[in-house]
Parts: structure tokens; sequence; C-alpha cells
């Protein structure tokens, strides 16, 4: 008898994660989009850290800062309760922070992929930044957008080290289907563990399938 | 009366450039900034329009300031209410024909203007299509309705019709010409084409390399141009032939074929796929 749990867990992890990040993401890119800020290149290059960096040291780093033995994880807890070692909140923040470049980076080329005169275009018919956004720029990039939050719903699900480090290994609250898979080989349970692998490949193979297929039609219309 | 100065270093395709203009233009006029690429027009209509800053300047619109560096005044676009037509029409792909020019609508003004663009324009029949699925005449008349539909005070127009066949560039002009009589703005139009000077114009301002060299009415512009300037053809050469004691040249240029009568000096001088140009001289009989 297959435990869905883990894998209803790294369903309700993705779903999450990628809702988040997308409402971080939008606001994130758009800055990086058309912000001559000085300190842009730095915050480039900490958005694509995640892309790099072993997983582990950024849970490594997650693990040490959110301990409540530490002044800020002591705060956090103090102050909202938030416990986010060893904890599905922890997983959340954790995979928002890992997949980060996932869903800033599609984004942000979509929005520098949309012609300057489209943006000037809609100031001078007297529309302000917020409604040049949502009216013109948003729209006009929602496959990029579309591409973010199924690579990070993806992202996330094969995520590992990062949920190791800071989540642990606890059933029904931080034991995802990646992890599974890996506590199951260890036991030599290999059933178990072909039964996770085989779904997880077949779901990140639909998902990726679908942005190919959905990218394809939307640049055939255009 | 808009009273303009502007002074912008640039980075022109041959190097640095200054662009320093100083001009008025009477409110109602049709005026054209005529000049080569590259010598500032489109900076200057950038500037008035408030989507570039230039590092001195002051613009003046009926008593209204909207840039003064020296007072920190700068209007941002949203406040100068200007139409634009830009060069690569700037629709947006993500709306219909009828959504483009809805969504130009100021808060609450009558969508009446709406339907009467719709008509002037007559793309009546395609308001629903997306600007995609458009030709190029029609996404520019699109640009120029699109432009009007807040009965700007200034309709500012960026080579609009750079991109079209002769004939489409014809039947443009005379919408433009119609919608500037029909709602009385004035009209700032940015050209390299002589033909739409002459007949669109009642003021043309000659830019060369950032600066006005001329200004006045648009048979200026014929007076100013040099002759080869008017009569020019560029064109390879397809074959010379011989007969009898003249030879016939036969010239391809963009669009047609031309024939001329030479004499065998000129054509010793010349040989097939020769990239060559003829200009024409006229002097008078004596």
């Amino acid at each position: 008898m297959t435990n869905w749990q883990p894998l209803l867990l790294t369903l309700q992890l993705a779903i999450i994660t990628t809702f988040l990040l997308l409402l971080i993401s939008i606001p994130l890119a758009y800055w990086l989009a058309y912000s001559n800020h000085k300190i842009k290149p730095i915050i480039s290059t900490l958005v694509s850290m995640p892309l790099v960096l072993p997983p582990t040291v950024l849970g490594f780093y997650l693990l040490l800062a959110f301990s409540p033995s530490n002044v800020f994880g002591h705060w956090l807890n103090e102050t909202f309760g938030l416990r986010l070692v060893f904890s599905f909140e922890g997983l959340v923040l954790g995979s928002i922070i890992y997949s980060l470049p996932f869903m800033v980076h599609p984004i942000l080329s979509g929005f520098t992929n949309v012609p300057t005169s489209l943006i000037e275009a809609s100031y001078v018919l007297g529309k302000s930044k917020k409604t040049t956004l949502f009216k013109v720029l948003l729209p006009n990039i929602k496959a990029s957008i579309f591409t973010g939050m199924v690579l990070t719903f993806a992202h996330t699900i094969g995520e590992f080290g990062v949920v190791l480090m800071i989540g642990g290994n606890i059933p029904n609250k931080t034991k995802v289907a990646s992890i599974a898979i890996y506590d199951e080989v260890e036991s030599l349970n290999y059933a178990a563990a072909h039964t996770y692998s085989l779904i997880l490949f077949a779901i990140s193979f639909i998902i990726l399938l679908s942005v190919y297929l959905i990218n394809k039609r939307y640049f055939e219309q255009n | 009366m808009i009273k303009v100065a502007l002074n912008k270093q640039l980075n022109a395709p041959n190097g640095l450039m200054r662009l320093q203009v100083n001009f008025e233009i009477e409110s109602g006029n049709f005026v054209t900034i005529y000049g080569k690429s590259g010598a500032g027009k489109t900076s200057i209509l950038r500037m008035l329009a408030g989507l570039m800053m230039p590092e001195e300047g002051k613009i003046m619109v009926e008593e209204q300031t909207w840039l003064d560096t020296n007072k920190r005044i700068n209007l941002s676009p949203q406040k100068r209410k200007v139409g634009f037509v830009f060069q690569d029409y700037a629709l947006f792909p993500n709306m219909t024909v009828q959504e483009n020019l809805t969504f130009a609508l100021l808060p609450q003004q009558d969508k009446k203007i709406i339907k009467d663009l719709i008509e002037i324009i007559e793309l009546g029949d395609l308001k629903n299509r997306k600007p995609t699925t458009l030709s190029g005449g029609q996404k520019q008349r699109l640009a120029l309705a699109r432009a009007l539909v807040q009965r700007p005070s200034i309709l500012m127009l960026d080579e609009p019709l750079s991109a079209l066949d002769y004939e489409m560039r014809l039947k443009l002009q005379k919408y433009i010409l119609q919608v500037h009589k029909e709602y009385g703005h004035t009209s700032i139009l940015i050209s390299h084409d002589i033909d739409e000077v002459i007949n669109l114009s009642d003021k043309v301002l000659i830019l060369e390399n950032g600066q006005i060299t001329h200004q006045g009415a648009p048979n200026l512009l014929l007076k100013h141009l040099r002759s080869d300037h008017l009569l020019e053809l560029t064109g390879e050469v397809i074959s010379i032939e011989k007969s009898q004691s003249v030879y016939t040249l036969k010239i391809k240029t963009d669009n047609s074929i031309h024939s001329f009568l030479i004499d065998e000096k000129t054509a010793n001088t010349i040989k097939e796929l020769d990239k060559i140009k003829l200009s024409l001289n006229f002097s008078k009989n004596r």
C-alpha cells in the first residue's frame, strides 16, 4: 500500500511556492527590467545565485538563520510564533528562495522583450505605470509568466537538498516525495521508491511537455 | 503658440552630435521637420512628448510650461496629453482594433469618438481583429486614430508613412490632412519625403546635424535643396548596347528599369553591373 502523503505534501508545497513566488517575482522582475539603480547588478546576482549554489549551502544557512537558538530565528518565534526550522512554513520559504530564478528570469525576459514604444504609447495616452503594467505589459507576456510558473512548479517538485537541510524528514510535515524516495532506498524498499520515482517522472514529463506545446501554439498565433 | 528650445548631446550614427534647436510653431499649423536620418528629428519629437530629457531646454505650450530645466519643471508624458504616432505603430498586440481605441479614452470621456474615428479610418469591418492580422496601412490608420481619441491639441507623427508603399502613402497623407482640418489640432510630422512635406505642411523646419538650417513655407525646401537632390537616379547597369552610332544604356533602380541614349565616350567609362548615379541638370538655352 503506497503512502500518498509525501506526494500530496510535494504538490501542496509546489502549488503554494508557485503562487507566492508569482506575487514576489512580478514586481521584482519589473524592477530589474526597468530600473537603473546602482544596486541592480547585486540584486540580479543574488536572484541568480540559487542556479549555481549547491542546495545544501542554501539549506545550511537557512537552517542557521532560522534556528530558534539564533537571534533572527528567536525573534521570528517570539514575534510571529513562526518556527521555520523543521516545519512546512520553512520548506515554503526555502523553496521560494531556491526557485526564485526560475520564476524571475522568464518574467524578466518577457518584460525586456516588450517593445519600449508600447510602454511609451501607453504613457503618452496618459496611462499610469500601474495601468500600463496590468493592461499592456502583463497581458503581452502571458507566455513568459506561464513558463515561469511551470518551471517553478516542476523545480519545487524536484527539490531535495534545501528541503532535507531545513525541513528534515518528518512524516506528514516535511517528508516530501523526493525525500521519501531517498528514505525508501536507504531502507532497501525499492518497490516504494519505484512508485514515487515513476510518478515524479511522469508528472515532470507532462508538465514540461505542456509548456512546450503551449508555447509553440502561442508563438504560432503571433 | 508653441515655443521650443532644446539642447542635448546625442549619440548619432556617425559619432556624438549636439542637438541644439530653437523654434516656434503657430497653434493649428501643420509643421514638418525635414532632414536625413540621424539628423535628430525623432529626438526633438521625443523631447516634446516628454519621452526624452534634454540637458537644457524650455518648452512652452500656449501659457503652460511643459519643460524648463532652469526651474526644474518637467511634465511627465502622461500630463502633456499629446497624440503620438510611433514609427513602429506601437499598437497593443493583446487588444483588438476597437480595444486599442477604447484603451485610449480618458476617464469619463464620451465613447462616441471611437465610433467616429473607426468610421474616418474605415476600419469598421475589422474592429474585432487583433493588430497582428492587419496590413501596414491599416495598422498605421489605427495608430493615427488611437492618437486622436483624446482629441489632443498637438499630434506628433514620427515618420508614420516611411514603411508604406507609394500608393498607400498618398492615401494616408489624405487621412492625416483630413483629421488635421477636422479636429483643428497642431500637427508636427517628421519626414524625409519631399512629397509629404509639400502636400501636407504649412511650415517646414530643415534639420541638419542637430541644427535647424532653414525654416519657412514648404516651397523653401525646394529652394534650399540642390537640384541634384530632386532629379536623381541610382541603380545598376543592366546592359549597354550599341546601335549604329549611339549606345543604349539600361539601368535597374529600386522599382523600375530605365533606358537612356548615351555617347561612346560615356559608354566606355561604365560596364555592366556597375552601380551608377544619374542626375539631370537643366540649363537655359542661350
